[in-house]
């Protein structure tokens, strides 16, 4: 493990020994005529530190291969060591334009692990705030994209809305995006009191802002040049690649784990699953702008229907003890310092965890061996698995294409790396 | 009959012998495959009608450093269609002759074979694009391994600032 | 009319030297369009309409390292990321400043691992500290303005 010190650990390479050591495995088909040129790891429009090496015939883009793991932070094995409970503070780091959908997916994988489930309380909180870092992230993806294809008000707009998003989490987690808010058998605490009228307040402005982005953007003849007929995936194709989430709806299939596979009860909500059938990039752009409305209906839904009661499970073992609690009753404290140093252990076996993250399928799985440490715990990803469909639709596309196909399926570097 | 027997009964009915176990765990099925069976199961896992398991969610690799066989992989099942989830599992007594590759039958599993092999050191048999994905090239080991070292540092504290300060390596201009 | 009158001729104007060049640095810092990981999205929201950087001359990011006076690493650097920013820090010309923005970049942070290096201080020089998991975009306006206290006690001397 040699520590690269200072700028000399960097070769000069020729451009023959360049070609041989491209570091991707790519096929080259003409080394001779066609430019290789390697896009990033620091470039503005990979959206973070994604290297991507073209073959380049003149504009066109002969071959790609991506480049990965600037970023790989070595989550998994960071995790198996630490307890169940501060492990949870990794996945926040993962995808961390919706950190909430994270902890959300690693936190239903211990509690099936563990075998309980969270009160009912908890669970529409759970999906109130699901919901609300669903529209933050494609806030973030709507004004980056847009950036990236050259429209650069939609950015200003669509952080505006976003903040006053963060400052609801922070209401109630004392974060603005790391919030680790999700805790194994509940949440961390219950939601002040101004939360309600603060997202009921969301809800009233939202729809209107929306309909902002959607005048900047859905029939302006640049947007519809730069992503209608780019970067076209078919179902199957699309399927095949294990594409998820809005991009495979953007291919016409229609799948949603929320409705698929319900958790947390999103079978009790009454939301569409927006669809689109022609897989370009305008189609994925459609499926998210419609997500977007479809969230706050679940919020709405949500916030009429939030039921009063704890937001823990009355389990002792998992759930730590009240503050006030600790002043008064032994047994509490005892509980209060296992939990701290010990952690609760979770029964050796193994189970995995999708739920619909803003990117698509995101899922957990945990292996217990009966310690309070987690024996192996890997991340499905959606980025990582739309990263390596993107050869298949930049092919023949120009370069300025490729661009608008890495925005159209949104990766986060931080959950592809890990 | 459930989709979970259909599964076992389907399998058992090609390829008798190919099933060491079945587990369930959580509600979740698992089915432990004889590794030279793999693929022949997943081809037929994918295109029987009645199953049509289309969709590879996830390959994880699995170590458990005492036992033999150390490895396991997983492959983790979706059918879109049948709305159902499958855990596939082989165990691997040698890395460097993990389980043949899938990615003929899900192309996406070319990259969560790659992921496997560059964290874990699990070897897929006919899988020609692997290499080392997310850590440098001349990295030596595989991380995700129970016997790879965390790598942790000595963090500083007050009392011991100045001795983990004087051999920390800090840049110059 | 009005000042010019009162106070004569103003065509001269006499200052330091060392001030001016300092007051011109100051308000026209231009960033390295640089994100790495988690703090990249506050450092754009900080950039964003909200909190607004460019009230200190420095809304213009730029992608390319040599029109780029100030390097944010926003963001855990990883052992094979490591060289590409001791390359881009190379690239910028000076004067240069780094700021390391997060507990990643600057000790780093939770992540005490294999992967991580710890402190971005390890491969360039760093000016400023953020400290914050990740920070807010008040906490870098902040590590921005102390920087900006730094750079306006540079003395003529040191000027490359």
């Amino acid at each position: 493990m040699q520590l690269p010190s200072g700028g000399d650990t960097i070769q000069e390479l020729t451009v023959e020994e360049l070609r041989a050591k491209v570091g991707t495995g790519m096929e080259i088909e003409d080394a001779e005529e066609h430019l290789l040129l390697s896009m990033g790891p620091q470039h503005p429009s990979t959206h973070g530190v994604l290297r991507l090496l073209l073959e380049l015939d003149g504009e066109n883009v002969v071959n790609m291969a991506p480049d990965i793991g600037f970023l790989h932070t070595g989550v998994e094995k960071n995790m198996e060591a630490k307890t169940y409970t501060k492990a949870l503070v990794m996945t926040d780091r993962l995808d961390y334009l919706s950190p909430m959908s994270n902890n959300l997916g690693y936190i239903l994988a211990v509690e099936k692990l563990l075998g309980v489930e969270a009160t009912p309380r908890a669970q529409v909180i759970r999906v109130i705030l699901t919901e609300l870092a669903r529209v933050s992230s494609h806030l973030v993806w709507l004004g980056t994209h847009a950036l990236d294809l050259a429209a650069m008000s939609v950015f200003l707009y669509c952080f505006r809305e976003r903040e006053y998003i963060l400052d609801l989490f922070e209401m109630c987690s004392g974060q603005r995006m790391m919030v680790s808010y999700f805790r194994p058998g509940g949440l961390w605490r219950d939601i002040p009191e101004e939360f309600e009228p603060a997202v009921r307040e969301f809800l009233k402005f939202m729809p209107a802002r929306i309909a902002d982005y959607e005048a900047l953007t859905k029939r302006n003849p640049i947007w519809l040049a730069r992503t209608k007929d780019i970067g076209v995936v078919d179902a199957d194709a699309a399927v095949a690649w294990g594409m998820t989430g809005p991009s495979l709806r953007g291919s016409g299939v229609n799948w949603d784990i929320r409705k698929a596979q319900p958790y947390c009860g999103y079978e009790e909500y009454d939301f569409d699953v927006p669809v689109a059938t022609e897989g370009d990039v305008y189609a994925r752009y459609l499926c998210r702008m419609e997500e977007m409305k479809q969230s706050l209906r679940i919020i709405e839904q949500a916030l009429n229907k939030l039921p009063n009661g704890p937001v823990n499970i009355d389990d002792r073992k998992i759930v730590p003890p009240p503050r006030a609690e600790l002043g008064r009753s032994m047994e509490a404290v005892i509980h209060h310092f296992k939990l701290w140093t010990e952690g609760f252990t979770a029964p050796a076996g193994y189970v995995y965890q999708s739920i619909e993250s803003p990117r698509g399928e995101f899922a957990c799985y945990l292996r217990g061996d009966g310690g309070p440490k987690p024996a192996r715990c890997h991340f499905r990803t959606p980025s990582y698995v739309h990263l390596a469909s993107l050869p298949h639709m930049s092919k023949g596309r120009f370069v300025a294409d490729v661009v608008s196909i890495i925005g159209s399926v949104d990766i986060v570097l931080g959950e592809i790396d890990r | 009959m459930t989709q979970d027997q259909l599964v076992v009964d389907k399998i058992k009915a090609t390829y008798p012998d190919a099933i060491e176990e079945v587990v369930d765990f959580r509600g979740e099925r698992t089915l432990i495959i004889q590794p030279d069976k793999l693929k022949a199961v997943c081809q037929s896992l994918r295109d029987d009608a009645d199953l049509q398991y289309d969709f590879l969610s996830d390959i994880v690799g699995d170590d458990y450093l005492p036992d033999f066989p150390r490895f396991a992989v997983s492959y983790h099942l979706y059918s879109i269609p049948k709305n159902h989830r499958l855990r596939l599992r082989v165990w691997v007594e040698d890395p460097d002759e993990g389980p043949e590759t899938v990615a003929t039958v899900w192309a996406i599993a070319t990259w969560l074979e790659m992921e496997v092999y560059d964290l874990m050191g699990i070897r897929f048999q006919g899988n020609g694009s692997l290499r080392r994905l997310f850590l440098p090239e001349d990295w030596q080991g595989h991380p995700l391994r129970k016997d790879y070292p965390l790598g942790y540092e000595e963090v500083q504290f007050s009392f011991n600032w100045q001795e983990i300060d004087a051999r920390k390596p800090y840049a110059k201009d | 009319m009005g000042i010019e009158q009162k106070l004569g001729d103003m065509g001269v104007v006499t200052h330091r030297l060392e001030d001016l060049v300092n007051w011109g640095r100051t308000n026209a810092m231009w960033p390295l369009l640089f994100g790495l990981a988690c703090c990249a999205i506050e450092m754009m929201g900080s950039q964003a309409s909200h909190f607004d950087a460019s009230r200190f001359g420095m809304e213009l990011n730029r992608p390319s390292p040599r029109q780029a006076d100030l390097m944010i690493v926003a963001g855990r650097v990883s052992r094979k990321m490591a060289p590409v920013v001791r390359r881009l820090y190379d690239q910028m010309p000076e004067p240069k400043w780094v700021i390391a923005m997060g507990d990643c970049a600057s000790c780093g942070g939770i992540f005490n691992n294999y992967a991580i290096v710890q402190g971005v201080d390890e491969i360039v020089p760093v000016d400023v500290y953020v400290a914050g998991c990740p920070p807010r975009p008040e906490a870098l306006i902040n590590g921005i303005m102390t920087l900006h206290e730094k750079v306006r006690g540079e003395k003529l001397t040191k000027y490359a």
